[in-house]
């Protein structure tokens, strides 16, 4: 098992490198000046701009820029945003919000949807699985800015239960009120899934064995059905978190969390190409911990994968 | 067993629900006192300053928000665009070219240094220096020594007489620069500041009518907590007991707030709500030309536009486009059809220029002209428009072409270019080989700056390369008049002149949008659409 683990370890270094130089070179690649747009509707002088290009190391060659950026990572400096904060600071006080964010969308989505999959799908073909399919099928086609701005317009604005927007320090109480709209698309994805598979699990043998020993449905169903049904939910579940923690864009944008997405999108409009790749970086980072805990989790999901050696 | 765990989890976080609902309905920051609280909170919308809070490399609205509530400068503008003297005794002058600058004894920083005239001269020197690279170097472009070429620590147009006495002499005479002396960058800065710059731009000390609440009152991404600066004694000495500017990514999550009630003062209304906003907050609501203009620019190096067709075809272009039409179906109402280039909230502002009819709506007379450019050289290929989608242009640009397409029979659209940066840059280094949008918002409220850096030959803003002599010379004798209402009177010349010419094509003039919540009173927006936060009242 250890040996697995140092083995993915390893494994994500050269993964890392490679994003960051590509996300670097995408950056770089962006077209358009962002010094330019420092200025806005205005022309500046050309030599300010030949004296801020210098200043944030944009007068050089992409590779050369690429070699600085690597060398102060390893120093641990992650550079300096446009507005003159380390984004090593930046990045510390947006990864929790949005980390506690998607925990909190994770929570719910995971709670609904195994449940009503699981009901769904002891009572395939009945009344309460026919409903969870309608409102699946609504939920699924519905975008999620539509999602976000109803919501806040009937429970932030008309009836006043939530804060409209997330306060400052991103409070968990302003926070359930976005977490229910990221969990709503997924909720739908989770509960089809769990559905499937927990009728798969009933009809296999060992649950009929278990049944003619004379267990008890009570038993049967969380330790041989549930348990059995949730290796791929749980795969979709680390995928979510995920996607969450990277692309909760527009619903940050419209609820106003100072999280990972909004700041990431201001900073590609702004074309700050430092902030850009820390996000990012760190990012892959996430992406590359979830999945190996997910696989460690197979393990523990079902006794018959093992990370022998 | 598990399920049932489950549905205890539920039900906790049910119960959890139900308490954060009591909870979080009491809104915005509370003061005890009664009405018209001098201790009162106004909060209200902003955005993550672009940069540190040095008000010489502050450009932006969502900078210059705070550095203009956290400095005071020589001069303040009142809400019509005035200037009036805040740090200045008097500035005086007798050629337009020396300024003689006395500043009010006895004024502090909120860390008790002196506000002198070294707090002004240093300030100016540190902004215009070439080293320095900042945004608003070119601000001190007119003064005697600036130069772009090398670094000028020190500008001999810059003189200390004594310690509240400094003179400023000008390359050539500059009518104006008096005007100019409210913008941001000529605002003071304490000796201490030049130590470490940069921190000082997290933690900036000035001596506006507002100070940070203490260190780190700004909070990155999020907001900034302004108090009031007990020291100020100037004109703009705030009546409620600070400001809290909240940072929002979009339009749409300040208004929401406005309408939670978690916001007092708003300054920006999304489209989605610029139909509904002024029934919605009846009485509590702002819909008031400030001084910015919308414009497109059609450069004389593309074909077909240069010499006498080019006029004619800028004439009929500008003649078949209904201004009226769209600002009211596009815009709701909330734009004005312009009448010139520059701005109504300007001193020396009319709309009846001679020459301004080239901007009336008039399909059959843009068809005449654009059949007599056609005899000279037929029309060949489509007409664009550029514009960056990332700012809400494409709805109207769309319908200017669209009318185009229809009352000159030609072939028109818009080009959209995915970001800001990408579009200006095109702009500036000439790639661009269509027309493309331009607008100015004033950096002083004053008639040049809507000419001299736009139609002056080789001026920085110059994008469509227009160089009129006749128009250059107007400019430098306007400046060199010692008399306010004489130079703007140049400056009309100037307009007679333009609309002959048509250099950018002007379209409407920016309305603010605002509103505001029921806890706050005398809310007015100034000349330049930022709330006059210092005179904001609020009730609790």
């Amino acid at each position: 098992m250890a040996g697995y683990i140092v083995r993915r370890v390893l494994q994500a270094i050269p993964v890392l490198l490679g994003t960051t130089f590509l996300i670097y070179f995408m950056v770089f690649a962006m077209p358009g000046d962002p010094i330019v747009a420092l200025f806005g509707d205005k022309t500046p002088p050309p030599q300010v701009i030949e004296a801020l290009r210098e200043r944030y190391h944009l007068d050089q060659p992409f590779i050369v820029q690429y070699f600085i950026f690597l060398g102060n990572i390893f120093r641990g400096d992650l550079g300096v945003s446009f507005s003159g904060q380390p984004v090593s600071e930046v990045l510390a006080s947006t990864f929790p919000v949005t980390l506690r964010l998607a925990a909190l969308a994770i929570f719910f989505e995971m709670v609904a949807g195994i449940t009503v999959g699981l009901i769904s799908g002891l009572r395939k073909g009945g009344i309460f699985d026919a409903s969870a399919l309608v409102v699946s099928l609504i939920l699924i086609s519905l975008p999620i800015f539509v999602v976000a701005f109803v919501a806040q317009y009937i429970f932030g604005i008309q009836l006043g239960w939530f804060r409209t927007t997330v306060g400052i320090g991103a409070p968990m109480q302003d926070l359930i009120l976005p977490a229910l709209v990221l969990a709503t698309i997924s909720f739908a994805q989770i509960s089809r899934l769990t559905r499937a598979s927990v009728i798969d699990t009933e009809g296999q043998d060992f649950v009929r064995t278990a049944a003619s020993k004379g267990l008890s449905r009570n038993r049967i169903v969380p330790v041989h059905i549930l348990r059995n049904s949730l290796i791929p939910v749980v795969t979709y579940l680390a995928v979510d978190f995920g996607t969450l923690m990277v692309g909760a864009t527009v619903t940050e944008g419209i609820f106003n969390v100072p999280g990972v997405g909004r700041t990431l999108y201001q900073a590609i409009i702004r074309g700050e190409g430092p902030t850009v790749v820390a996000f990012v970086t760190v990012m892959v980072l996430i992406y590359l911990v979830v999945n190996l805990l997910v696989d460690l989790l197979y393990a523990v999901l079902d006794p018959r994968i093992r990370y022998a050696k | 067993m598990k399920i049932k765990r489950i549905g205890v989890a539920a039900i906790a976080l049910a119960a959890a629900g139900a308490l954060t609902l009591s909870g979080c309905t009491s809104g915005a920051p509370s003061s005890t006192e009664g009405a018209g609280s001098s201790t009162a909170i106004i909060t209200t919308n902003g955005s993550e300053p672009q940069n540190p809070l040095i008000p010489t490399n502050t450009n932006e609205t969502g900078g210059s928000k705070i550095t203009e509530s956290i400095f005071a400068g020589l001069v303040y503008y009142d809400v019509d665009g005035a200037p009036h003297n805040d740090v200045a005794e008097s500035i005086e002058t007798d050629d337009s070219q020396t300024y003689t600058i006395k500043i009010k004894p006895d004024q502090k920083f909120t860390n008790g240094e002196p506000v002198d005239a070294n707090s002004f001269v240093d300030a100016w020197n540190y902004g215009a220096a070439l080293d320095n690279a900042q945004l608003n170097s070119y601000f001190f472009e007119g003064i005697e020594g600036f130069s772009y070429d090398e670094n000028v620590p020190e500008l001999p147009g810059l003189e200390v007489v004594d310690d509240t006495t400094f003179t400023v002499t000008l390359a050539q005479p500059e009518s104006d620069f008096p005007l100019r002396l409210g913008y941001t960058a000529f605002k003071p800065l304490p000796a201490s500041a030049f130590d470490d710059l940069e921190a000082f731009g997290e933690n900036p000390v000035g001596n506006g009518p507002y100070m940070l609440d203490g260190e780190g009152a700004w909070k990155h991404n999020e907001k900034i907590d302004l108090v009031v600066n007990p020291d100020y004694d100037g004109p703009l000495k705030a009546v409620n007991g600070g400001l809290s500017i909240i940072f929002y990514a979009t339009q749409e999550a300040s208004y929401a707030d406005l309408q939670g009630g978690n916001l007092d003062v708003l300054d920006q209304i999304p489209a989605g709500a610029l139909s509904t906003y002024q029934s919605e907050f009846e009485g509590r609501s702002v819909n008031q030309a400030f001084s910015g203009i919308q414009t497109f620019t059609v450069p004389e190096r593309l074909p077909h536009f240069s010499g006498e067709e080019g006029k004619l075809r800028l004439a009929a272009l500008s003649k078949a486009i209904d201004r009226e039409e769209i600002t009211d179906v596009i815009f709701e109402g909330t734009r004005s059809p312009a009448h010139d280039f520059t701005a109504p909230t300007l001193d020396g502002y009319s709309e009846d220029i001679p020459g301004t009819e080239v901007l009336e709506f008039d399909p059959e007379g843009a068809a005449e002209l654009w059949a007599e450019a056609d005899a000279i050289s037929p029309w060949s290929g489509s007409f664009q428009i550029g514009y960056n989608a990332d700012g809400g242009h494409g709805p109207w640009v769309d319908a200017v072409a669209n009318q185009l397409k229809n009352n000159l029979g030609i072939d028109a659209s818009g080009a959209p270019y995915p970001t800001f940066a990408e579009f200006r840059t095109a702009i500036t280094d000439r790639t661009i080989q269509t027309a493309f949008r331009t607008g100015w918002q004033a950096d002083y409220p004053a008639l040049y700056n809507f000419l001299g850096p736009i139609y002056g030959t080789g001026a920085g803003s110059n994008d469509g390369d227009y160089s009129n002599p006749e128009v250059d010379s107007l400019l430098d004798e306007g400046l060199a008049e010692t008399d306010l209402d004489a130079a703007n009177e140049k400056f009309q010349q100037v307009q007679e002149i333009l609309f002959q010419d048509l250099p950018a094509i002007p379209l409407w003039y920016y309305n603010v949008n605002g509103a505001w919540s029921e806890l706050v009173d005398n809310v007015q927006y100034g000349w330049n659409s930022v709330p006059l936060y210092y005179q904001v009242t609020k009730s609790e």
